[in-house]
């Protein structure tokens, strides 16, 4: 047994040596390391010793996306036969071991959730392989995290076709055409959540998409629909969910965003590992918080009245956004994204904030988006270049000051200030 | 080319590809974005600027030795006015929809770039049947943008082509929409229209490298 995985491993080497400077050769490379560790070295200049690369902090986020990815496939389930019976007129109590943890559940979630995740791996990586190939570079270890978020963040019935076309488009127009892993912009995997949003908006809201099967038989004597937290309330709709439900993620919503609890328990996984930013997070849920505390007020002095469109969402009390809805999900695994969030630590704090603060005011002003967290989230990415600049700028401006005050000879300050200034910028 | 010396074709075949206004000058880019929703749109659009800068490069080009230079802007824009108010006028007596549709994109003709441009950079120094020619070319190659824009905005967004539905009926679910296919709604909003540019002179760049600067 072991002498055959020997052999296996000396033939892939082999073929890789044969391979080397064909135009596969990245390709095969990727598929290697992927199996096995290389077999060279670098030779000259100085390396770091460390095992967190890249591979490694990507497998410790999707590590803290795993119970996420389990409980979306019992809660599919739960939600799909919680409807069926609430159309039918019994509606459903939850009981966690009783109708919740069953095998039935999570079969179905199963069965809807995994082809999502495969689409959204095979095509991302595919389209991964063919940049590398043509550019002859080793392939990235970007999509890995990608890959696992997708699947989470959009509603559970979306055509595995729309799936295609949003990845292919999002890790080509968000990623691989400003320079692939770590030169990107946009969060690729919310690029793909925009890309399907305003590509096919029927499909990505209303309160039909958020529980399987309510498309297929809309129309039909079997017709079930569940509406998301947000969507009542955007409505100015009561809903009937606790707030032990939306916490511990009893509720429709996008596959794995339901959650709260197990968000909550992921992102203190990769915190603790250092994966993931804690000024960021702990910023974004300032932000909400801020945020939904000035609507909260607006609405106990009286100035949106029951009548207002508005008074749903405004008056939804300021903490509870942070359970509903996509914004947890967002804050941890999205806005903490190392590559398109801020760099400085100042910066992580204003990025995080701005995140929070947004995401809460689109959520309120325009019922349309409920989901505004990642809108939010994609126009902070855009803006951490700009935060981190004037971060950085403040700061060099801060020392030369102390740099000014603290020298006798003015002239030989302002050679050295021009200097500094000529170095920073 | 029996008709053009070879300088003067390439007078049209320059814009048309390795020098043209939008993928290559990056110029009238905002009515390459505006309009491109409906392929019809862009082909009226493309037919009025060929129009416009045709006859207006010979125009500024016949009086190019008695326009006062201090003062050529003015005059400039008083004759691009005079012939985008005859196309203005033209469609909203001939075309009176299309001119609902193209609204205001008409009209902001006179400031598109690539117009001053090539009066500025060609037929204020050249005869009117090179200026003729130019202008042409150039509006053409701004066309020809503009229709493979529409064309795959039109296709993508509204499954049609010139109003036709070529991929069936979206509500009724014949042809494509059988298969559960679904119109693209991004392709419809003007971002689409910036994307498929940069696609195209991506696709572009990369067929002819000389065409990439060096940075």
């Amino acid at each position: 047994m072991s002498e055959n995985k020997l052999t296996l491993k000396k033939r892939l080497h082999e073929i890789k040596h044969r391979l080397k400077g064909k135009k596969i050769a990245p390709a095969f490379g990727a598929f290697h390391t992927f199996l096995y560790t290389p077999d060279e070295t670098t030779h000259s200049g100085s390396h770091v010793r460390a095992a967190d690369d890249l591979k490694r902090t990507m497998n410790m986020v999707i590590l803290a996306l795993l119970p996420v990815l389990l409980f979306s496939f019992f809660n599919t389930g739960y939600q799909h036969f919680a409807a069926i019976d609430a159309a039918s007129g019994a509606p459903r109590t939850l009981d966690l071991f009783g109708n919740f943890l069953t095998w039935e559940n999570f079969w179905l979630g199963f069965v809807q959730v995994m082809p999502l995740v495969i689409i959204s791996y095979a095509v991302g990586l595919g389209v991964e392989f063919i940049f590398a190939i043509i550019k002859g570079h080793e392939v990235e270890e970007g999509y890995l995290v990608t890959g696992m978020l997708v699947p989470l963040i959009i509603p559970v019935d979306t055509p595995l076709w729309m799936l295609v076309v949003a990845v292919v488009f999002g890790v080509v127009i968000g990623k691989e055409v400003f320079g692939g892993t770590g030169m990107n912009i946009l969060n690729p995997a919310l690029t793909i959540r925009a890309f399907l949003f305003f590509a096919y908006p029927t499909w990505m809201s209303g309160d039909k998409v958020w529980v399987h099967g309510a498309v297929d038989r809309a129309g039909t004597p079997d017709a079930i629909s569940g509406e998301t937290v947000l969507g009542y309330l955007a409505q100015n709709n009561t809903f009937e969910y606790s707030t032990a439900d939306m916490f511990f993620g009893f509720i429709p919503g996008s596959v794995g965003e339901t959650s709260a609890f197990l968000i909550l328990l992921g992102g203190l996984f990769m915190i603790f590992s250092k994966i993931a930013s804690w000024r960021i997070m702990v910023s974004a849920v300032l932000g909400s918080l801020a945020m939904g505390l000035i609507f909260n007020w607006v609405v106990d002095l009286g100035w949106v009245g029951e009548s207002s469109r508005f008074y749903g969402l405004m008056s939804f009390e300021y903490w509870k956004h942070l359970i509903a809805g996509g914004l947890a999900f967002g804050i941890v695994y999205m806005a903490t994204d190392p590559v398109t969030g801020s760099q400085t630590h100042r910066g992580k704090w204003i990025y995080g904030f701005l995140i929070g603060f947004l995401s809460v005011m689109i959520r309120v002003f325009n019922p349309a988006y409920p989901e505004g967290v990642f809108l939010a989230i994609l126009l902070m990415n855009v803006f951490a270049p700009t935060i981190d600049h004037y971060v950085i700028r403040a700061n060099v401006k801060k020392r030369l000051k102390r740099f000014k005050t603290a020298t006798v000879y003015p002239q030989a300050t302002d050679d050295k200030a021009e200097q500094l200034k000529a170095e920073t910028v | 080319m029996g008709l053009l010396s070879k300088k003067d074709a390439n007078l049209i075949l320059d814009p048309l590809a390795d020098n043209n206004p939008i993928t290559i000058q990056v110029l009238g880019i905002c009515s390459a974005l505006a309009i491109t929703a409906e392929l019809k749109a862009s082909v009226v659009m493309a037919l009025s600027v060929v129009f416009v800068l045709g006859l207006g490069n010979v125009v500024i080009s016949l009086m190019r030795n008695i326009i006062p230079s201090k003062i050529r802007i003015i005059v400039q824009l008083v004759v691009v006015a005079t012939l985008v108010i005859i196309v203005d006028q033209v469609l909203k007596a001939f075309a009176y929809e299309l001119s609902k549709t193209l609204a205001v994109f008409v009209g902001l003709i006179i400031t598109n770039c690539i117009i001053m441009g090539r009066f500025e950079a060609f037929a204020l120094g050249n005869g009117p049947w090179k200026s003729f020619l130019d202008g042409i070319g150039n509006a053409l190659g701004y066309g020809v943008i503009l229709i493979i824009v529409g064309f795959f905005r039109e296709l993508l967004g509204s499954g049609s082509l010139f109003g036709i539905k070529v991929l069936g009926d979206p509500i009724a679910r014949t042809g494509l929409y059988a298969t559960g296919y679904e119109n693209n709604g991004f392709m419809i909003l003007p971002p689409a229209a910036l994307i498929v540019v940069g696609l195209i002179i991506w696709v572009q760049r990369s067929r002819n490298q000389a065409l990439i600067e060096e940075n």
